[in-house]
């Protein structure tokens, strides 16, 4: 197991940094190149929501992002190279072979969810036109249609709002179980 | 890449060219040229979204609050994009249905003229 972690202020100007990290990251781990688009996509829905959340209720926060690649690399003294990663973790992303994205901030979830987190939208997000955008918002959607975007991304993902924040995890399967690199370098060896 | 914006006027039409990344942070630039070239009575608009290269729900945002301005004028505001990884958040989030998006700037001019 290999774990990036990355912190960074409420603003919109970092989402953009944690999208480059995560992708850079998920590509080391050995995400399919098909996925890299989604991880990109999904990571910067997840930290939009979190800085306009941040923004609206704690702005002096910081957001946590937790970049974890369960095939990481292995400690030194292993003697299974291409082995079975440790056990680790708690979130439905757990296991070998996958690639999790942890977002979490601090807002309080019941202050920022304006419907209940059940986000199968039968009609898509056009059943959001009429939703006034929020005071302060760019956007003419609603904020959680981010997170019906991020479910329409990620192979798993689970999202636990609490009083105290909300934490969002996503995960991908990795491409052979592990780093490419890796894998490129047994196969040379 | 930063968010690049141009418009010119094409057949009646204004043209929106999107270059960059549209996200939290760079959306509320294009916002603000979409009011702007509402409210100085450009009704028909497409966006250019060829050499857009990263587009997330803010975006969409923006320009469905475009599309909501046109139309209270009874205008249009339709895409142009071939980029798979672009029109895919479209086809997730059921906006394929909403706006029209078309292989270019012609064909988008063309498809609102014969309507």
């Amino acid at each position: 197991m290999a774990i990036v972690q990355l912190t960074i202020s409420a603003l919109p100007a970092h989402v953009r940094t944690a999208r480059l990290m995560a992708t850079a990251v998920a590509r080391r781990a050995g995400i399919a190149e098909s996925a890299l688009d989604e991880v990109r996509l999904a990571v910067g829905e997840a930290c939009s929501r979190a800085v306009e959340a941040h923004r609206a209720h704690c702005p002096d926060q910081p957001i946590q992002l937790e970049l974890i690649d369960s095939a990481g690399p292995l400690p030194a003294t292993s003697s299974h190279p291409g082995g079975v990663a440790p056990e680790w973790g708690s979130g439905n992303g757990d296991g070998p072979g996958r690639f999790e994205v942890v977002v979490s901030d601090r807002a309080p979830a019941k202050e920022t969810a304006d419907f209940p987190l059940d986000y199968h939208v039968p009609d898509g997000v056009s059943a959001f036109l009429g939703v006034p955008t929020p005071a302060g918002g760019v956007s003419g959607l609603s904020p959680d249609v981010g997170l019906a975007v991020i479910i329409g991304l990620a192979d798993e993902v689970s999202i636990e709002p609490h009083d105290d924040g909300t934490v969002v995890r996503m995960s991908w399967p990795l491409e052979h179980g592990g780093p490419v690199s890796r894998d490129s370098v047994q196969s040379t060896g | 890449m930063d968010l690049k914006l141009d418009h010119h006027t094409e057949d009646d039409t204004e043209i929106v060219v999107v270059e960059g990344e549209i996200d939290v942070y760079t959306a509320p630039r294009l916002r603000e040229l979409l009011i702007d070239l509402v409210n100085k009575g450009n009704f028909h608009l497409v966006v250019n979204m060829e050499k857009v290269e990263f587009l997330d729900s803010t975006g969409l945002g923006v320009l469905v609050g475009g599309l909501k301005r046109v139309r209270a004028h009874d205008g249009t505001l339709d895409l142009v994009c071939t980029q798979e990884r672009i029109l895919k958040i479209f086809r997730i989030t059921g906006l394929t249905k909403v706006f029209g998006i078309y292989g270019s700037v012609q064909e988008a001019i063309d498809k609102r003229k014969s309507k």
